[in-house]
């Protein structure tokens, strides 16, 4: 992993690269990320930065590894994914962060995205299946209660 | 990690070896696993084709691929053991010979065959004409039954039994192709049993969990976000289409109804006019292609093949009357597929019943005494079972052509007529969907041909693998070419189950005349390796007579009737117990989901407190 991520780095920081920060594009280029359409969101929430640029340390680029890997249990995962699909970070999943959540699922583009109508049927249909307090978003436990029902996660 | 590192340090020795042990075996299966699914045949032409077109005509695509794998191991099967002896026993290779006792108790009639291959001097078309109906030279060779007139095999010292090895492996292909054919569904039929149509959770489960984040590849992503855009709309299709059908009004419901009786009846006259013209049609075919000799090459073959151009007439009319009218019936697109298919399936199948059902009362007509001693006639058919391996041989190679004819002729000019020609007539055509059932149904009447075939023609099952293998490369590129997308997408999980179903009614339906040939009709008594028996299933009862007596003793114990019914019965219970089992299992599982519903309101509690 060390090896990786120092790869990421341009020559000269190579030494430090236990203390140095790698910049969100050089980030994006690795092949795992390159396809993601959630990369954007996965960068913000494992960046520690307090500027706001979204570079990785070496620690950032490790949880993101750990998170990912096999090895890591359900909640943890169910815990990051929550924070990867909440597209305006206010802790809860609402109607636009579901819509911006499907667009990136049906690809980049005009064509590619549901109508309004079924985007509409589609997000009451999630909500219906996930909400339980029934006050129109998904907060934490109820999506880490849909997720563990889920057999594909 | 922190916590696992410190795992690690109070460990001993021997348990971080069987740790490090076991992380390299799982490393060493995921790396075979990887190798193995590259040597899988088509994969990424089939991925390619999924995410372009969606999963129902992938599943096409995958049921084609397992079409000719099933079809290469028919073939190795009968190669091994009925082709591979018998060649070897005429060549004499490894000092082996053959034997081929003259059959007794016959009268002499019977047992004179005299195939025209074709000697001398003869036109180039005839070779053209042998290759297309399977006459000539082609039917004294391993193609058909009729190569195979050898009663014993020596191979160096070991005596081989061609009968009964001819038998045992029909009876070997046929039911590995139907253990295979099972365990396949298997999977399909357990999903189907226990979730319902409506799925629970469904749609969170494919939002939230529907990205692979192991593709790294920007087409592969492409095709990912293309299936999964797919699958939502499907899913939302149907449920709008449910929402209207639980709105109905009675008396819609009873228009609905008395116009669907109607269709059923319309479809039904449909069908027996497409078995009357097929019964005429092989008649008329019989009689005038055994009466003229040699006159003119074109007519001859269009007499040959006029049982075959009928059959693929009706095969190709009576499914579009079928899909036109089912449009009247308004059912759910998936339980219209459904019906069509079945439709169709009958339709197809039942026609290879009629020809065949023809075939034989033109076979077992007998006016004379003579013919009568022989149990078929003798005159026109010395060799019956290679004319009934020549009928199915001339289907396949029909089949095959007209595939690849309409490929070549419709669907790539229109393709051209509607990029260059834009007036509003060809426009509004358009470029053709890719109709699943309707080639669903193509490949597996081809197969039926070939499982019922394969007893006459034992080298079928090769030229059944090579059609198949060069149709998937043809339908791949009329897909890609001059197809559009379907309006409507249609999921894929069940039809891939129900592929199957139909191609095992298409398995049971051709155990039926096999049934009848094997064990009714007598075999022929001038050629083929049951000439010195009544019917083909004899030779079973004589090798059991060579037995042992103790062994004999067992065996005619299995098929008596103290044996059978108790183990019928026996069966039936398991059967049930099974059966039973299975409610349980389903009912238990509704019993938790409506226990999930009611814990839902549970945590309101929790919330609400906090």
């Amino acid at each position: 992993a060390y090896k990786r991520f120092s790869e990421l780095l341009p020559k000269e920081e190579r030494e430090n690269a236990c203390s140095a920060r790698v910049p969100k594009s050089r980030i994006l280029t690795l092949p795992e990320l390159r396809a993601n359409p959630f990369q954007h969101r996965i960068c913000r929430v494992f960046s520690t930065s307090y500027d706001g640029d979204d570079s990785m340390s070496f620690e950032d680029f490790l949880d993101m590894l750990s998170v990912f890997s096999d090895s890591a249990t359900s909640d943890i995962k169910s815990h990051y994914a929550f924070r990867i699909f909440d597209f305006d970070d206010d802790g809860t999943l609402d109607r636009k962060d579901l819509e911006k959540l499907v667009n990136c699922l049906t690809g980049q583009g005009e064509e590619s995205r549901l109508s309004n109508a079924e985007m509409e049927q589609l997000i009451q249909n999630i909500l219906e299946e996930s909400d339980i307090d029934k006050d129109g978003t998904i907060n934490l436990p109820e999506f880490q209660h849909v997720v563990s029902r889920s057999p594909d996660f | 990690r922190d916590c696992q590192q410190a795992d690690i340090k109070y460990l001993s020795g021997w348990k971080q070896w069987k740790r490090t042990s076991s992380k390299s075996l799982k490393k060493v299966l995921n790396e075979v696993k990887e190798l193995s699914s590259y040597l899988e045949l088509w994969r990424h032409d089939i991925r390619s084709i999924e995410g372009k077109f969606g999963t129902g005509i992938q599943s096409y695509f995958s049921f084609l691929r397992f079409l000719v794998l099933l079809n290469f191991i028919i073939f190795i099967l009968m190669f091994s053991f009925v082709t591979l002896p018998t060649i070897v026993a005429e060549y004499g290779i490894f000092n082996s010979s053959f034997a081929k006792i003259p059959p007794k108790n016959t009268e002499p009639h019977c047992t004179v065959y005299k195939p025209s291959g074709n000697k001398g001097l003869v036109y180039f078309y005839t070779y053209l004409k042998d290759l297309l109906s399977g006459t000539g030279f082609l039917e004294v060779t391993s193609l058909f039954y009729g190569y195979y007139t050898i009663d014993a095999a020596w191979l160096s010292v070991l005596r081989y039994n061609l009968p009964l090895a001819y038998l045992l492996a029909t009876f070997a292909y046929l039911a590995l192709s139907l253990l295979w054919i099972i365990k396949r569904s298997g999977e399909g039929f357990k999903q189907n049993l226990v979730h319902a149509e409506d799925q629970f959770q469904s749609y969170c489960n494919k939002v939230f969990a529907g990205w692979d984040f192991c593709i790294t590849d920007p087409n592969a992503a492409q095709l990912k976000h293309r299936s999964l855009r797919y699958e939502l709309q499907t899913d939302l299709e149907e449920e709008r289409l449910k929402r209207k059908i639980a709105d109905r009004t009675m008396k819609e419901k009873l228009r609905i109804y008395s116009l669907r009786i109607f269709i059923n009846i319309i479809v039904i006259a449909v069908l027996s006019g497409c078995f009357y013209s097929i019964y005429r049609a092989t008649v008329f075919s019989q009689e005038n292609s055994n009466d003229v000799s040699n006159t003119n090459f074109q007519a001859n073959l269009l007499v040959q093949y006029l049982p075959s151009m009928v059959i693929t007439l009706a095969n190709f009319i009576a499914p579009q009357i079928f899909s036109f009218l089912i449009r009247f019936e308004d059912y759910s697109p998936a339980f219209e597929i459904r019906l069509t298919l079945m439709r169709c399936v009958f339709v197809r199948l039942a026609n290879i019943g009629v020809l065949l059902f023809s075939l034989w009362s033109q076979i077992s007509y007998c006016a004379t005494d003579k013919c009568k001693a022989c149990g078929y006639n003798y005159e026109l058919y010395p060799c019956w079972e290679s004319e009934v391996g020549q009928e199915m041989y001339k289907l396949m190679i029909f089949d095959f052509i007209i595939i690849l004819a309409v490929t070549l002729f419709v669907d790539f000019p229109r393709k051209l007529l509607v990029t260059h020609c834009s007036c509003k007539p060809v426009q509004w055509c358009g470029l053709q969907e890719f109709g699943i059932s309707d080639n669903v149904l193509e490949i597996i009447y081809g197969q039926t041909i070939c499982w019922i075939g394969t007893f006459f023609s034992p080298l079928l099952p090769a030229i059944a693998t090579i059609k198949y293998f060069i149709i998937f490369y043809v339908k791949k590129i009329s897909l890609m070419h001059t197809r559009k997308p379907a309006a409507r997408p249609i999921r894929a999980s069940s039809s891939n189950f129900f592929f199957l179903v139909v191609l095992l009614i298409g398995l049971v339906l051709a155990f039926i005349p096999l049934g009848i040939s094997i064990a009714h009709i007598p075999s022929s008594k001038a050629c083929g390796p049951f000439r010195s028996f009544n019917t083909s299933w004899a030779v079973v009862p004589d090798t059991i007579l060579g037995f042992p007596t103790g062994v004999q003793q067992v065996l005619h114990g299995i098929a008596s009737e103290a044996f059978a019914v108790p183990f019928f019965m026996v069966i039936c219970l398991v059967m049930f117990y099974f059966i039973a089992l299975a409610g349980a299992h389903k009912r238990v599982v509704e019993q938790l989901r409506e226990q999930l519903v009611m814990v839902r309101f549970d945590p309101i509690f929790c919330t609400l407190k906090v």
